[in-house]
């Protein structure tokens, strides 16, 4: 699956999954069928993105120009997330 | 006390312990609730509001059937409004093509869809209902055509703890996302049937290794949860993530618990939502604060380093085991009872004895 991650490539929630804020605990969640996980800040920053519109690359480019950083860097960073997330059914594409 | 009063994460919302099924590990109380002391929808409505002001993130509807209840869908539909995540545990035997638009209209989150067994004749034995496998094939097709994500369910005992493999393929087949291979726990109709359903060690390591194959084979296609018979662990399992930590369980007439066996806690009062606030109970009521944290614990728990990781395991089952709700979970090598738990596999019979059927009309003043 992840062989096919370009930075063309379209990422969503899966169904039934979905980023939400914990307003009690004041912080990002993601509920997902049966269990909660806590995303890292960084994850939880890239999946604020992530509205089935944008593709990987246009996420990237958001990242890379609001925190200063090489898009290289970033770019690599966010493809092993997201080929994670995929393999955790959190994210497909 | 000196414990930190977390929010609590998830409900269970019993809604009711009406169930076409007869399960003899059913995980319900031996005294199954009569219809007229259910709550009312307006009761699980202000149960719903409190747990989403409180904390909770994700309900769990659950029974008996949760889908006898003829106002699901509103109660559904309410949770989703409130932000919950919301999950249905459901047999499928009332999930069909006329029921099941209704709960997507609603905004339902997720089916946990259960089976009693791949073979259809013995899952029907099990479940006490004929018919009910093909009913329950229909509801999980309808559940993957509709793109919900849907979780199957095996309740794994000794009669069918050698056809894991062919559940999990069956699962995969059927559009599951995610399975639980869950052996039986043995409180209240498990534990009634102990001896019927105990698996041998030979059986359980057979599953292990069916489930690590299946989860390599299948990796990103099936997530597996796999629970284990505590009895043949050295150490007991962290139960409810500890007790009154994370987990709130409302029992169909209200009783607030902090977990599903908790009614057979002796000697103290079972708080109810007709009477206070979840919160009030929560954080104040003796039956939540009798075993939170670390205060309560008996040696070897109070001085052991595992203490904060498995919260000195089962209360339900130091009580079922040693006779004492506030004794080590007898499953831990380390504890004063241990024995016993080494003597009820010692002496499992050859020939496992007939059922203990759950029976819900014989149990209760009503005709389910």
């Amino acid at each position: 699956m992840s062989a096919d991650l370009t930075d063309e490539t379209v990422i969503r929630f899966a169904r039934g999954v979905r980023l939400q804020h914990d307003r009690v605990r004041e912080r990002w969640i993601i509920q997902a069928p049966e269990r909660a996980f806590i995303p890292d800040p960084i994850a939880a920053e890239v999946l604020r993105l992530v509205d089935g519109t944008r593709t990987l690359g246009q996420i990237i480019a958001d990242l890379a120009s609001r925190f200063a950083a090489p898009v290289d860097v970033i770019g690599r960073d966010v493809h092993v997330m997201v080929t994670d997330l995929m393999t955790r059914q959190v994210l497909v594409a | 006390m000196t414990e930190t009063i977390l929010s609590p994460m998830s409900l269970l919302a019993e809604l009711t312990h009406r169930c076409p099924l007869q399960c003899p590990y059913c995980s319900n109380p031996l005294a199954l609730e009569p219809r007229k002391n259910e709550l009312s929808t307006a009761e699980w409505i202000s149960v719903l509001d409190q747990a989403a002001e409180m904390g909770v993130l994700q309900v769990h509807f659950s029974g008996g059937e949760p889908m006898s209840r003829p106002d699901l869908p509103e109660l559904i539909r309410h949770a989703v409004g409130l932000g919950l995540y919301t999950n249905l545990i459901t047999s499928g035997v009332l999930l069909n093509e006329k029921t099941f638009p209704a709960l997507v209209e609603a905004g339902l989150d997720h089916v946990q869809l259960s089976f009693q067994d791949i073979d259809t004749k013995n899952a029907e034995i099990v479940g006490g209902m004929k018919g009910a496998q093909a009913r329950k094939i229909e509801a999980a097709r309808l559940v993957a055509a509709d793109g919900m994500p849907l979780t199957l369910n095996f309740v794994i005992y000794r009669e069918n703890a050698d056809r894991v493999p062919q559940m999990l393929e069956a699962a995969l087949k059927m559009g599951a996302r995610r399975v639980e291979i869950a052996h039986t726990q043995y409180y209240g109709w498990g534990l009634a049937n102990r001896e019927a359903l105990m698996p041998t060690a030979a059986q359980l390591e057979q599953t292990t290794q069916a489930v690590e194959a299946a989860r390599r084979t299948y990796e990103g296609r099936l997530t597996i949860d796999y629970v284990t018979p505590d009895y043949y662990a050295d150490r007991p399992k962290p139960c409810m993530g500890g007790w009154g930590r994370r987990f709130i369980n409302i029992s169909p007439s209200g009783r607030v618990l902090p977990c599903h066996a908790a009614e057979t806690i002796p000697n103290v009062a079972f708080p109810d939502v007709k009477h206070d606030t979840l919160d009030h109970i929560w954080r104040e009521a003796p039956l939540f604060t009798m075993f939170r944290g670390t205060d309560w614990m008996p040696q070897p728990c109070r001085s052991c380093d595992q203490r904060e990781k498995d919260w000195g395991g089962c209360r339900c089952q130091a009580l079922a085991l040693a006779g004492d709700a506030a004794a080590t979970d007898p499953v831990c090598s380390r504890a004063p009872d241990h024995e016993r738990v080494k003597a009820v596999l010692d002496t499992l019979p050859a020939t496992p004895p007939p059922f203990r059927y759950r029976r819900y009309a014989r149990a209760t003043d009503e005709v389910g």
